[in-house]
């Protein structure tokens, strides 16, 4: 009961969060709600039982990436969106095609409900770091490894990007 | 006892969102943070799956060797590593963008060379 109640609660903040992100014509006002929109899905996370992953996801997620989103907006002095008429395709075809698979995706979970099961808050140790860290750096080594690669490469590309010219 | 497909509607809303900002926001910043959103919403399908996997399939596999519920998590894991990387270069080209237009609205941004 507990559960059901922690969970449409975060839920309902984690989509009206989106929704606001949407509605919203300033982007910061966009980033901030983006921010709810994360730290609700952190403790929802933490109902799934991943502490570590509700953890990464606030210091990373809420922290780092949306702090860099919010200095860039602050750094180009980023003012309301301009209303212009964008794309009639995306319009006209993406938006029904959009709403057809998000009622279709809805549809085939709300059918299998009963095949899919329930979810229980999960023994204290299912998503603790000491597991997680023996699965990354023993059977995942090599990704991890890659990752880091692909880390170096990207900050390499992002000092050439922001490089002024000239 | 939540059911496993509250979380998938969940995440399937958030993921539709997300694309429907991607289709509709004319700004640059606020395309890219849709874009952070439906990964957000594709983390919470790993997760939700995770949790399954790990309650109904048991912690170790027939061999006893590892447990592989835990795999949902280390995916994420690596979703927010390329997450990042894919923030800080998606923010210094934006930035190369403006420098060079003077503007962060998409429809402007309809040249590959000045």
């Amino acid at each position: 009961m507990v559960h059901q109640v922690l969970f449409i609660v975060f839920g309902l903040i984690c989509v009206a969060g989106a929704v606001n992100l949407l509605v919203q014509r300033h982007p910061i006002n966009s980033a901030l709600s983006l921010v709810v929109v994360m730290a609700s899905l952190a403790l929802i996370y933490l109902l799934l039982g991943a502490e570590f992953v509700a953890a990464i996801q606030v210091i990373v997620y809420a922290g780092a990436i949306m702090v860099l989103f919010v200095f860039v907006i602050m750094l180009l002095n980023a003012g309301s969106e301009e209303r212009s008429s964008g794309s009639r395709i995306a319009l006209l075809l993406g938006v029904p095609g959009v709403l057809v698979l998000g009622c279709l995706i809805g549809w085939i979970m709300i059918n299998n409900n009963k095949q899919l099961g329930g979810v229980s808050i999960a023994a204290t140790d299912f998503g603790e770091t000491h597991p997680i860290a023996r699965l990354l750096f023993r059977d995942f080594l090599l990704p991890f490894e890659i990752t880091s690669i692909l880390i170096l490469i990207a900050i390499m590309g992002a000092v050439v990007l922001g490089k002024r010219e000239g | 006892m939540v059911p496993l497909s509250w979380y998938l509607v969940l995440s399937a809303i958030l993921f539709c969102l997300g694309v429907f900002g991607f289709l509709l926001k004319r700004n640059i910043i606020t395309i890219f943070m849709s874009i952070e959103l439906m990964l957000n919403a594709v983390n919470l399908s790993f997760i939700a799956f995770a949790n399954y996997w790990n309650a109904h399939a048991g912690q170790r596999l027939a061999s006893g060797r590892e447990i592989v519920g835990l795999s949902g998590h280390v995916f994420v894991f690596f979703v927010m590593v390329v997450a990042a990387a894919e923030a800080a270069v998606g923010l210094a080209i934006i930035i190369a963008v403006f420098r060079t237009r003077e503007t962060l609205n998409v429809d402007r941004v309809n040249l590959l060379k000045l």
